[in-house]
């Protein structure tokens, strides 16, 4: 178990940047899922902390070892990759215990622990298969078991689950989450799914275009969005965000089409006269008879818990949640209130969380 | 990957450099060889530097070898079979592919089985089909007793006869015959989605139209690829050129032929010193259209190279 | 595998098969039947047609000596470039696999010898091995006995072998390479992170992971140095001095059109195709055996 620190680490391939300057601290046992959509330097991170990839620029600390030019084999890292990338002409149990083997341990030694890592795993009936003629589960699991043999510092994931069906991958989060408790071991995920997030995080890091956006707990990033990036990434469907202005005379903030929301006094000291990004949450609203914000609605999506309310809120769109066995009357328009709690700022020009 | 390892990065480079060394050395020998006189290459020494006699010998070489005329012969005949290749076998897989006949399997095997048999192993009745390629016919003919019938019927005596001896069609047609490209293409048909062929018919496109406005524009890179194989397969023809190019002072016959007639052997034509310096001029000048088509086509070549042996 | 979709017009797709079918019909079915045909009997000295004899062709050529000596040459030969081609090709691509700076350069030039037109590098090595100008010149000068591949037929024999792995090693290291190139990179990561250095990679996951390649090379190179050397040793040797590199093909090649015994010609063509189509089937259980990677 060991701390992993990033400091200003940045990756440049050719001209093109895809990391820039990442500071991150990681807490021993922590386990961090990094978030962001394809492309946004997440997986190249956790190579780099792998050691497979070079960093460009920066430094990388596992425990109080800096590690920068050190070899994969060096840094206590296990990794458990997209497509598993199992040996093919091994058995499972020669997989699992490759890395005794080239770390030259004894034959009867071995084969214990790789009974013990089995037997936790679920894999016993299956070490003399080839990784062929296993499910896509079970050769996920024969990847972890792969990864936790050499009891590693630092365990990581490069979107492990990604390659399962639906039904799978919340099986196997769980038990990921549960092997995680067992183990404590340090453990860095990365995925694009923020359900996956959501679940299995100590804390999220949410990156995008090659920098983070938000670094904090599951409930921070979905209830406290760092950015309106954060809120549109997080949350399904994503946060509202409508461009409005502050008005700290009248204490509201008025839409293009002259709707008004009021703002308390604590609100309104946090901002400024001018435009603002409104954003508040589907499911954090009321439908009321009268009065509040007037939405055209559009369409209705309904997903048996809840129905999802499609509707322009001055020419922009917005989604409102409402309970799926609510009684619900297909109408021009809805009229919702937002308790000032659930109202969220962000500045128009730099997107980041304003109070 | 981060890997700190100067002892082995050193030895590959070695072996890279030595590998490279290899390759460059033997042409470059050949090079110095075609820049110097009879009298400096008989010099019995390592010839390391070249010499000023390249055009001289160029020349020579060009002369004494008709490489002008072999030269053509030889980029008709590769030309002929690497075109030749490309239609029939598209053609062929796609009937084997998209219609269902009766003996289609059986038909399929008979092309399959031809992969395994090179000219080179049949080479002699080969040769005595293309002195008369109507050979077959006339022995189905008489063999069944209908040339009789005929004879009969008509007066008229059949003696079918079609020499491709000293001919480009005789170079070409036996190098086609196998089933090399037609399993290039098959795989990739294959590999066609169905889904297209029925969107094409709804559109009211027909077998023909499917064909040349569909899959032939998708299988464009394979055909680059069989085209580049082919084109230095057929270059690359020795034994089947030598026999079917008998009249050398009329027809001629393919450059790579002609080579060994630039440095006689003392076995056959009673040998002396070959001029060593007019033999390596002309070795460059046949070595050099393949080299060329390798170095602008690598991509092709190499892709051609796996996709068709296996 | 099947298309779900075809087209229904049977004569069309007959059409489209037509041309093939008669040109491997005249060009390899004929003549494969001819051989066997000429191989079993035997041409009248007068002309009226030809006479069974059974397996006398065969019992004839099997007794021949020299025959022998064609096959045993031919196995040397295809054990000898087998192994040179394929030592160095394999060399080379693990190399060039390592992706080392510059390594695009010298994968390029690697594959050129294969483009090299066989003839042409014989005529190259003839030149570079030659006693009278070559690279042994100057030693030859001073002792004709060291290098003479005119006399001597184990120096004819290397001769032969040099040329040909030089050219055959461009086409091992091209699939070598290639086979190495579709292992996935994970794996080769992966291994690195259990602690396998390059050298213990290279024997424990990228040897191991390419043998489907190189049994399919093997079988290639052995089948393809029957067939090819013909141009390479017509050029260097003739088949000579004495005999010492008269290769199966050779000798068919000789016995027919220069000593006009087609139906001694045909016996050992029956014989080489024997053995071709032996190996070809051997290639194909490997092939269906080749590792699929998931």
């Amino acid at each position: 178990m060991a701390a992993v620190t990033l400091r200003r680490v940045k990756k440049n391939y050719g001209p093109t940047t895809v990391v820039h300057g990442v500071d991150l601290e990681i807490n021993a046992g922590e386990f961090v899922v990094i978030l962001g959509p394809s492309g946004c330097g997440k997986s190249t991170l956790l190579r780099m902390i792998a050691g497979l990839e070079a960093i460009t620029d920066g430094e990388i600390a596992i425990g109080e070892k800096i590690v920068n030019t050190l070899e994969p084999r060096e840094r206590g890292c296990a990794m458990v990759f997209q497509n598993y990338a199992l040996y093919p002409h091994m058995t499972v149990a020669e997989n699992i215990g490759y890395a005794l083997k080239v770390a030259g341990m004894g034959k009867a030694e071995r084969t214990a622990r790789i009974k013990a890592v089995g037997d936790m795993l679920g894999l016993t009936e299956f070490l003399e298969r080839k990784p062929m003629q296993l499910s896509g589960g079970q050769r996920q699991r024969v990847a972890m078991g792969r990864a936790m043999i050499r009891e590693p510092d630092v365990f990581l994931y490069d979107e492990p689950l990604s390659n399962l069906d639906a039904r799978l991958r919340v099986a196997m989060r769980v038990e990921i989450r549960r092997l995680h408790q067992r183990l404590g071991t340090t453990s860095l995920f990365v995925t694009h799914d923020q359900v996956e997030a959501m679940t299995l995080a100590d804390r999220i890091v949410v990156m995008n275009k090659g920098i983070i956006e938000q670094v904090g707990t599951p409930d921070e990033v979905y209830h406290r969005p760092a950015s309106t990036y954060v809120a549109g990434f997080v949350g399904s469907p994503g946060l509202n965000l409508l461009h409005a202005t502050v008005d700290k005379a009248a204490l509201c903030i008025r839409f293009k089409d002259g709707q008004s929301i009021a703002l308390d006094q604590e609100q309104a000291a946090s901002l400024s006269d001018g435009p603002v990004v409104f954003g508040f949450r589907a499911e954090q609203t009321q439908v009321v008879e009268q009065g509040g914000l007037k939405i055209a609605s559009s369409f209705n999506e309904a997903l048996g818990s809840s129905r999802l309310l499609h509707g322009l809120l001055a020419d922009e769109e917005a989604v409102i949640s409402i309970p799926g066995d609510q009684p619900f009357n297909v109408t021009s328009s809805i009229n919702v209130t937002i308790p000032s709690k659930a109202m969220h700022f962000f500045d128009p020009e730099s997107g980041r969380r304003i109070g | 990957m981060i890997e700190r390892t100067p002892l082995l990065n050193t030895a590959t480079y070695a072996v890279l450099l030595l590998g490279a060394l290899s390759v460059f050395v033997p042409l470059w020998l050949v090079y110095v060889g075609a820049t110097l006189t009879v009298r400096e290459i008989n010099i019995p020494e390592l010839h390391l530097f070249p010499g000023d006699h390249l055009f001289d010998n160029l020349q020579a070489a060009w002369a004494r070898g008709h490489l002008g005329g072999r030269l053509a012969n030889s980029l008709i005949m590769s030309l002929g079979v690497a075109t030749g290749k490309v239609v029939m076998s598209a053609i062929t897989a796609f009937g084997l592919v998209y219609f269902r006949f009766p003996g289609r399997m059986l038909i399929f095997w008979m092309i399959f089985i031809t992969l395994m048999l090179p000219l080179e192993v049949r080479i002699v009745p080969t040769y005595a089909v293309a002195a008369n390629a109507l050979w077959p016919f006339q022995t189905i003919l008489d063999v069944t007793g209908l040339s009789t019938v005929i004879a009969a019927l008509t007066g008229v005596q059949v003696a079918l006869e079609w020499n491709l001896l000293n001919s480009y069609t005789g170079l070409i047609l036996p190098l086609i015959a196998t089933a090399t490209g037609t399993f290039l293409y098959r795989q990739f048909f294959l590999t066609v989605p169905d889904e297209l062929l029925e969107a094409a018919r709804m559109d009211g496109a027909g077998p023909f139209r499917f064909l040349t406005e569909f899959l032939l524009p998708l299988s464009r890179a394979n055909m680059a690829a069989l085209f580049t194989i082919m084109f230095l397969y057929a270059w690359n023809q020795y034994l089947w050129p030598l026999l079917a190019t008998p009249d050398r002072a009329g027809f001629g016959t393919t450059s790579v032929v002609e080579l060994k007639m630039l440095a006689p052997s003392v076995l056959t034509n009673g040998g002396g010193t070959p001029d060593w310096n007019v033999a390596m001029a002309g070795c460059l000048i046949v070595m050099l259209p393949p080299l060329l088509l390798v170095a602008f086509m690598q991509r092709y070549f190499v892709r051609g190279l796996i996709a068709t042996e296996k | 595998m099947e298309k779900r979709a075809t087209f229904s017009k049977t004569s069309v797709g007959v059409m489209f098969v037509l041309p093939q079918i008669l040109l491997v019909f005249t060009f390899f079915y004929w003549p494969t039947g001819a051989a066997l045909y000429w191989a079993f009997t035997l041409e009248r000295p007068w002309g009226g047609g030809n006479e069974w004899v059974g397996l006398d062709n065969f019992r004839q050529v099997f007794a021949d000596r020299a025959y022998w000596g064609s096959i045993i040459r031919s196995i040397i030969f295809a054990g000898a470039t087998s192994f040179l081609s394929m030592g160095f090709g394999l060399l080379l691509a693990v190399a060039c696999d390592r992706g080392l700076k510059f390594y695009q350069a010298f994968r390029t030039v690697f594959v050129w010898p294969y483009a090299v037109v066989a003839p042409a590098a014989a005529l190259a090595f003839r030149f570079i091995f030659a006693p009278e100008a070559g690279i042994f010149s100057a030693l030859v000068k001073s002792n004709h006995e060291f290098w003479n591949p005119a006399q001597n037929g184990y120096h004819a024999m290397t001769m032969i072998i040099v040329c040909y792995s030089w050219k055959y090693a461009a086409y091992c290291f091209i699939f070598f390479l290639a086979a190495l190139q579709a292992i996935p990179r994970s794996v080769i990561e992966a291994s690195a992170l259990d602690g396998a250095g390059v050298l213990r990679r290279v024997r424990d996951i990228q040897l191991p992971l390419i043998t489907p390649t190189f049994f399919f090379l093997l079988v290639i190179s052995i089948t393809d140095s029957f067939q090819d050397s013909f141009g390479i040793v017509d050029v260097m040797t003739d088949g000579g001095p004495a005999k010492a590199t008269e290769f199966m093909v050779y000798k068919i090649y000789f016995d027919g059109f220069r000593g006009l015994d087609y139906s001694g010609a045909a016996a050992q063509s029956i014989v080489l195709m024997f053995l071709m189509m032996v190996l070809t089937f051997f290639q194909f259980r490997f092939i269906e055996r080749r590792i699929h990677y998931s």
